[in-house]
C-alpha cells in the first residue's frame, strides 16, 4: 500500500490531518503525521526522513506539504531516504490528503494515482 | 593542491571561522530578519556552525570533502527553517566535487554546484531578494577570475566577496519575491535581505582562512566599498 506523510508546521496540525484522513480511508490507510522541528513551529528533514521510511511498505510514499520550508525540507527528505519511491502532491495540504488517503485504499492505486487524486484537490471550492 | 592533511585543516579552520564569524552578527542577522522575516536567521544560522564546529574533533579523522559533507548534514539537522536545506543541503550536495581535493579548479566546480542547488531548491532567480543575489555574482566573479582572468585563487575569492558585497546592497531596494519576506509585499522594499547578508558573512570568512593558507592578504576591490558609498 502506498504510505502518506503529512508534513506541516505544526506538529499538531499534522497530526491533527492525519487522523482526519484516517477516518476517510476507513482506517486501513498508512498516513505518517512528521510536523513540527526541535524548536516547535518549523519542518524538519530528519523527521520527515523518518516519517517517509516508517511509511513505506515497499510500494512508495506520498508527502503533502504545507509551505515553503515544508517543501525543500521534503525534498530533501527524499533524497536522504533514496531507498523509497516519494513524491511530493502539489496540493492543498488537508484536503489533498484525505483525497489521497482515499486512493491509497484502493487495490489499484499507484504512486500517480495518489499523487494525482490529492492534486485534484486544487480545484475544490467551499462555496458554490 | 596542497596535501590532504592541509586541506583538512584549512576546511577544519574555515569552519571555526564561519562560525565565529556568524555568532559575532548573530544579533544583527536576527534583526534584519526580524524587519522582513521570523527573527530567527542570526540565531538560527549560529546554532547550525556551533553544532558543526563543536564536532571538530570528529571531523579530524575525515578526508576534506568528507568534512564538508557532514558540515552539510550537520547544518541540516540544526538549522531549521528554509536555511537549512538552502545551505545545509546544497553544501552537503556540492562536497562531491571536493573528491579529488581542494584545487583552484574543484572549488569552481563546488562553487557552481552549490549556486545551483540553491537555486533549483529555492526557486529563487537574481532579482527575487534572496542569498542568490549575493551568490550569483560571487560565483560568477569567481569562476571568470580563475578560469579566464588567470587570477591565483585568493585574488578571485577577494574579487568574489566584493561582488558578494555589491549584491547584498542590491537586495535592498527590491520587493522580496521568494521565502518569508515575500508575504510582506511591497513593504520588504527597503530591507537588506539576511539570507544573502549570511552568505556574505560566509565568504568574508572563507577569505580570512584563505589568507592564512594561501600566503598573504589582499586588498579587497574597492569598488565595492565605492557602491556603498553610492547609496548612502
Amino acid at each position: 500500500m502506498i504510505g502518506l506523510v503529512v508534513v506541516s508546521h505544526s506538529a499538531k496540525a499534522a497530526e491533527g490531518i492525519a487522523d482526519v484522513a484516517a477516518q476517510m480511508g476507513g482506517g486501513n490507510a498508512r498516513i505518517v503525521p512528521a510536523g513540527g522541528d526541535e524548536a516547535g513551529i518549523g519542518t524538519s528533514p530528519d523527521r520527515i526522513r523518518e516519517g517517509i521510511e516508517s511509511a513505506d511498505d515497499g510500494d512508495g510514499v506520498v508527502v503533502l506539504v504545507d509551505l515553503g520550508s515544508a517543501v525543500m525540507n521534503a525534498e530533501l527528505a527524499i533524497e536522504m531516504a533514496a531507498d523509497v519511491p516519494a513524491v511530493i502532491a502539489d496540493a492543498p495540504i488537508l484536503e489533498g490528503t484525505l483525497n489521497a488517503a482515499v486512493e491509497t485504499t484502493s487495490s489499484k492505486a499507484t504512486l500517480d494515482s495518489v499523487v494525482e487524486r490529492a492534486e485534484d484537490a486544487r480545484d475544490y471550492r467551499k462555496l458554490n | 593542491m596542497a596535501d590532504a592533511e592541509t586541506e583538512r585543516d584549512a576546511v577544519l579552520d574555515a569552519l571555526d571561522n564561519v562560525a565565529a564569524r556568524l555568532a559575532d552578527e548573530k544579533s544583527y542577522l536576527t534583526d534584519l530578519d526580524s524587519a522582513i522575516g521570523d527573527a530567527d536567521h542570526g540565531a538560527n544560522m549560529q546554532r547550525g556552525f556551533g553544532k558543526a564546529a563543536e564536532k571538530r574533533d570528529e571531523f579530524e579523522e575525515l578526508d576534506p570533502n568528507e568534512v564538508v559533507q557532514n558540515v552539510g548534514k550537520t547544518l541540516i539537522s540544526n538549522v531549521g527553517g528554509a536555511a537549512g536545506p538552502l545551505y545545509g543541503g546544497s553544501i552537503m550536495f556540492a562536497s562531491q566535487e571536493l573528491e579529488d581535493g581542494i584545487t583552484a579548479d574543484t572549488s569552481v566546480a563546488f562553487a557552481e554546484t552549490y549556486l545551483d542547488k540553491v537555486k533549483d531548491r529555492g526557486g529563487a532567480e537574481v532579482g527575487s531578494k534572496t542569498m542568490v543575489d549575493a551568490l550569483v555574482p560571487a560565483v560568477h566573479t569567481y569562476k571568470k577570475s580563475i578560469e579566464q582572468d588567470d587570477l591565483p585563487p585568493l585574488s578571485a575569492l577577494a574579487k568574489a566577496v566584493d561582488a558578494a558585497e555589491r549584491g547584498v546592497a542590491f537586495t535592498v531596494p527590491l520587493k522580496a519575491l521568494k521565502g518569508r519576506a515575500s508575504f510582506l509585499d511591497w513593504r520588504s522594499v527597503g530591507h537588506q535581505d539576511p539570507g544573502a547578508t549570511s552568505t556574505l558573512f560566509i565568504l568574508e570568512a572563507l577569505l580570512a582562512t584563505a589568507e592564512t593558507y594561501l600566503d598573504g592578504a589582499v586588498e579587497r576591490d574597492a569598488h565595492a566599498a565605492d557602491a556603498a558609498r553610492r547609496d548612502e
